[in-house]
């Protein structure tokens, strides 16, 4: 691994040929991607459905073959050291992947085998991980009898079993219920704590926001825009502050004095509040509130709302992510 | 090697474990064969000394047959639990793990080779009351045929299972491809009966070697050179197509 660089890939496609009416016809579903993905990161790959999260994500973890392009994972040449790859990778499919007819315990056991531990370490390891996920309570049982949550929290288990430096989810909390998908968000924290990278695909722009230290936004096989939520979001634009006072006289008066204090985008006094736009909301709230004490002005209420991440798509594509998921 | 052999135990034992949450399925396809004893077989006692039927009694010629028909049959729709474990993502999460790329299958069909066997014994065993009388160390060396052509069949439908990856065109399919074969066996009749273009064309059905091989070793005729043709046929008939299953096991991730 060069400099800490978990992921490296240079202009991956992938192309599948569909048949249709009228002969054969090739669809471009991953159109060249370059992808970097550092040590200990939670990096995030944000797009509506078929965007091309999951090719990509099968790509990385050898379950598809690149058209073209070139990857590198873990320091492991995708196209040549594919063993070496599968060893020290985690991968959680869409699908997840458990043996419903068996047990959790059994699913976990077989796949600690499958790489490559005796059956007396996998034994001990898949127990750990019972504890560690809190799946004593059901682990016995066939796991056709999970609720999604349960279900879900196996499935990542079974991906982490090999103790991987990195690990592959594809739409990790995909249909389940708030406090499963925070159960889980806890979980995979806990797992960059560790110092395990992890590289997610999501449709939520919620989960790519709070979950993820890095983002990539793909649409139509193509990444737009990469970066931090933060960057990315102040890139679109600037913070929304509103602060609120008692009376309109005292909204004008803070308007004057925040105007002649501070370098603001945009300032406007309507009724008893006054909107500022702002580069860098957060940062600037101290300053602004200092000055409007030292003039002796009583601020009764304060908002700060920044862009989303659905703005930052709609700047990008021209359509909102929303809107996509209602189709 | 030693890796593809313990993914190769990991993947049997997985298959074996399934197979056991509900043994009542071995018992299950074991009915058909069950039947042709029961309610077929009495129609060939009635046949006996026709002419172009072979010597010796009509049990003693039936049951090797009916065997391969178990051979041909029972294997032949394993396909379908396959392609649950494709839908289930059970299959790509194999595919992510270091596990030998063979192993997935060959656990698959040395587990439906086992079953295989065991109906093998049950359907052999309920025929002894009918007369049967085998040579003990033919029927032994027969097991091995009827496990080759079981894995044969088994590979197959995991082939095709992987091609279609659903359930609808999959019966059909093997239908299609199991009828045509167990007609031109010999199996129910002896070809002896039929018209030379169906003589000819029974000729390359391998399956009809077998039936004539494993005749010949239960009646214990271990100079018969049909029982090494038989072999031959089916042994390289089992390999190349576990390759060609195992091509599309490969392609599914490409």
């Amino acid at each position: 691994m060069i400099d800490g660089i978990v992921i490296e890939t240079k202009g991956l496609r992938k192309t599948f040929i569909s048949k249709e009416k009228g002969g054969k016809k090739e669809v471009e579903a991953v159109k060249g991607i370059d992808l970097t993905v550092k040590k200990g990161e939670i990096f995030g790959f944000l797009g509506p459905n078929g965007a091309g999260k999951s090719t990509t994500q099968k790509m990385l973890s050898t379950l598809l073959c690149p058209t073209d392009g070139v990857a590198k994972i873990l320091g492991y040449d995708l196209a040549e050291e594919q063993e070496q790859i599968r060893q020290n990778v985690g991968c959680v499919s869409q699908a997840g992947g458990a043996d419903l007819a068996s047990t959790g315990l059994e699913n976990l056991v077989l796949q600690a085998q499958l790489y490559g531990l005796d059956i007396s370490t996998a034994k001990k390891w898949a127990a750990e991980f019972v504890e560690r996920f809190q799946m004593n309570s059901f682990i016995e049982r066939p796991a056709s009898s999970y609720s999604g949550g349960q279900k879900r929290r196996l499935d990542v288990a079974l991906g982490m079993i090999h103790r991987p430096q990195l690990l592959l989810l594809d739409e990790p909390t995909s249909g389940l219920d708030p406090q499963s998908r925070a159960y889980l968000w806890e979980k995979i924290r806990q797992l960059k704590a560790e110092g395990v990278t992890i590289f997610l695909t999501t449709q939520y722009m919620d989960e790519a926001d709070k979950l993820c230290d890095r983002i990539a936004i793909i649409d139509n096989g193509t990444i737009i825009v990469t970066g931090t939520p933060g960057e990315l979001k102040s890139s679109v634009g600037g913070d929304t502050i509103v602060f609120g006072f008692s009376s309109e006289e005292i909204a004008r008066k803070a308007q004057t004095v925040l105007t002649e204090n501070i370098q603001l985008e945009k300032i406007q006094a309507i009724h008893n509040s006054v909107h500022l736009y702002a580069k860098d909301g957060e940062r600037m709230m101290p300053d602004l509130l200092r000055s409007l004490d030292a003039k002796f002005l009583e601020v009764q209420s304060i908002m700060l709302s920044r862009p989303s991440l659905d703005d930052v798509f709609l700047k990008y594509t021209g359509r909102s992510l929303r809107e996509d998921d209602r189709k | 090697m030693m890796k593809m052999l313990r993914d190769t135990r990991l993947m049997f034992i997985r298959n074996i474990q399934h197979t056991l949450r509900n043994p009542v399925f071995i018992f299950a396809s074991m009915f058909q064969p069950l039947l042709y004893l029961l309610l077929f077989m009495p129609l060939l006692n009635g046949l006996h000394g026709v002419p172009g039927l072979p010597a010796g009694r009509a049990v003693d010629v039936f049951i090797p047959g009916l065997l391969v028909l178990q051979a041909l049959f029972g294997s032949a729709f394993v396909g379908f639990s396959l392609i649950d474990d494709i839908r289930t993502g059970v299959i790509e999460r194999f595919l992510v793990t270091p596990v030998k790329r063979p192993a997935i299958l060959l656990g698959r069909v040395l587990r439906d080779a086992v079953v295989l066997l065991l109906q093998c014994v049950l359907i052999t065993l309920v025929s002894i009351p009918y007369g049967l009388s085998v040579n003990v160390g033919g029927f032994l060396l027969s097991l091995l045929l009827y496990a080759l052509i079981g894995v044969t069949m088994a590979s197959i439908s995991y082939g095709f299972a992987l091609i279609y990856k659903i359930e609808d065109p999959l019966a059909p399919t093997l239908n299609t491809i199991t009828l045509p074969l167990s007609l031109l066996s010999g199996i129910i009749l002896p070809l002896t009966l039929a018209p030379i273009w169906l003589q000819d064309l029974a000729k390359v059905n391998p399956f009809s070697y077998a039936v004539d091989a494993t005749r010949a070793l239960f009646a214990g005729n271990f100079q018969n050179v049909e029982i090494i043709e038989g072999f031959a046929i089916i042994g390289v008939l089992s390999i190349v197509i576990f390759l060609l299953a195992l091509r599309s096991l490969k392609k599914m991730a490409s």
